[in-house]
């Protein structure tokens, strides 16, 4: 009777979680098109492209791996390789404990295998809590996409229409502005983080030999802990 | 070959998922200190900056592009509009600009 008092029931999060997954599928839809197409000329087989999708789901660093499977790269140097372009994971897992609900820990062992970059940012612009059936609406459509079309990808073996195939790659992006854009409207800290956070990753890509996976949990840190400090006094309602 | 393939699929797993799992698992939430979780409030925001910059002006290799659906982007989201309609629109006046220009 008080469910309203305590929160949304578990399914409604779900639901929830996969309608605003959906844009995410729809953006992975190209990524992982390519992914399969290139998985295929760089030598894995079918089983391996989509088990890769199925168990690793983290679109950089899989795109990486074919590059050194096809360069004869030794197991050891791959996975250390993934390691280093995911380690970003660790800071993104951080931030949803902070403002994670009280789920039990399997549940949350179960949903963190979901975070990405996309997954990580709707989530975490939401209002309230993070819960576990929300995340694994969001985790779900998302993962769904990335495995099937890595599959077709693989399967179809020619690359989209050109026309479709480029304009379908703005689809993250447009993702992470209109996630960005609600937030920035009403904050001045938010647009002061994320500005910071582009400026700094700007430099340090064109400037330094580091790795996309890098520059970005360097300039993300920078920039959260800079306005941090600064913002000291300000009651922190971003 | 190709089991050696699958180990290293299942060790590209392993190392991706471990970093995804320890804090969340690991971490009380309330016994993050302030600080540090005023820092970890603030992440959200700062990564969507880094993810969007410098990579949508790189996008395809075309300026125009990359600018045109940013654009669009921003205002069907300035207006409030839902995400998946902010995604679609902008694939939308890509792929309409890429027809009647290329």
């Amino acid at each position: 009777m008080n469910v309203a008092v305590i929160g949304r029931m578990p399914s409604s999060l779900f639901k929830s979680g996969l309608q605003k997954g959906s844009s995410i599928a729809i953006g992975y839809m190209p990524v992982a098109f390519t992914f399969g197409l290139l998985a295929k000329s760089s030598g894995l087989s079918l089983f391996e492209a989509v088990g890769m999708s199925i168990f690793v789901f983290a679109g950089a660093a899989q795109y990486i791996s074919l590059t050194l499977f096809a360069a004869g790269i030794s197991g050891f140097e791959i996975i250390l390789t993934t390691f280093i372009v995911n380690i970003r994971h660790l800071l993104m897992s951080a931030s949803i404990c902070e403002k994670s609900a009280d789920d039990p820990k399997w549940k949350k062992a179960l949903y963190s295998f979901f975070i990405t970059d996309e997954t990580f940012s709707v989530a975490a612009v939401q209002r309230g809590n993070i819960q576990a059936a929300f995340m694994l609406g969001v985790g779900l459509i998302a993962w769904s996409s990335w495995v099937f079309f890595s599959g077709i990808g693989y399967l179809v073996g020619s690359g989209l229409p050109t026309i479709l195939q480029e304009s379908m790659g703005i689809a993250l992006y447009a993702l992470f502005i209109g996630l960005l854009v609600p937030s920035a409207r009403k904050s001045l800290k938010v647009i002061l983080l994320a500005s910071i956070a582009a400026v700094v990753n700007s430099i340090l890509t064109f400037n330094t030999p580091l790795s996309t996976g890098w520059t970005i949990i360097l300039s993300t840190l920078i920039a959260a802990v800079l306005i941090e400090l600064v913002w000291k006094g300000e009651k922190a309602d971003a | 070959m190709l089991d050696s393939y699958i180990w290293i699929i299942l060790g590209m797993a392993a190392v991706t998922y471990i970093p995804r799992m320890l804090p969340l698992v690991a971490f009380r939430t309330e016994s993050i200190p302030p600080i540090l979780r005023g820092v970890l409030k603030n992440v959200p925001y700062a990564i969507l900056g880094a993810l969007i910059f410098p990579g949508i002006v790189t996008f395809n290799g075309e300026l125009w592009m990359g600018i045109i659906g940013a654009l669009t982007a921003f205002i069907t989201a300035y207006f409030g509009a839902s995400l998946i309609v902010i995604v679609i629109s902008s694939i939308g006046v890509l792929s309409i600009l890429s027809l009647l220009f290329a």
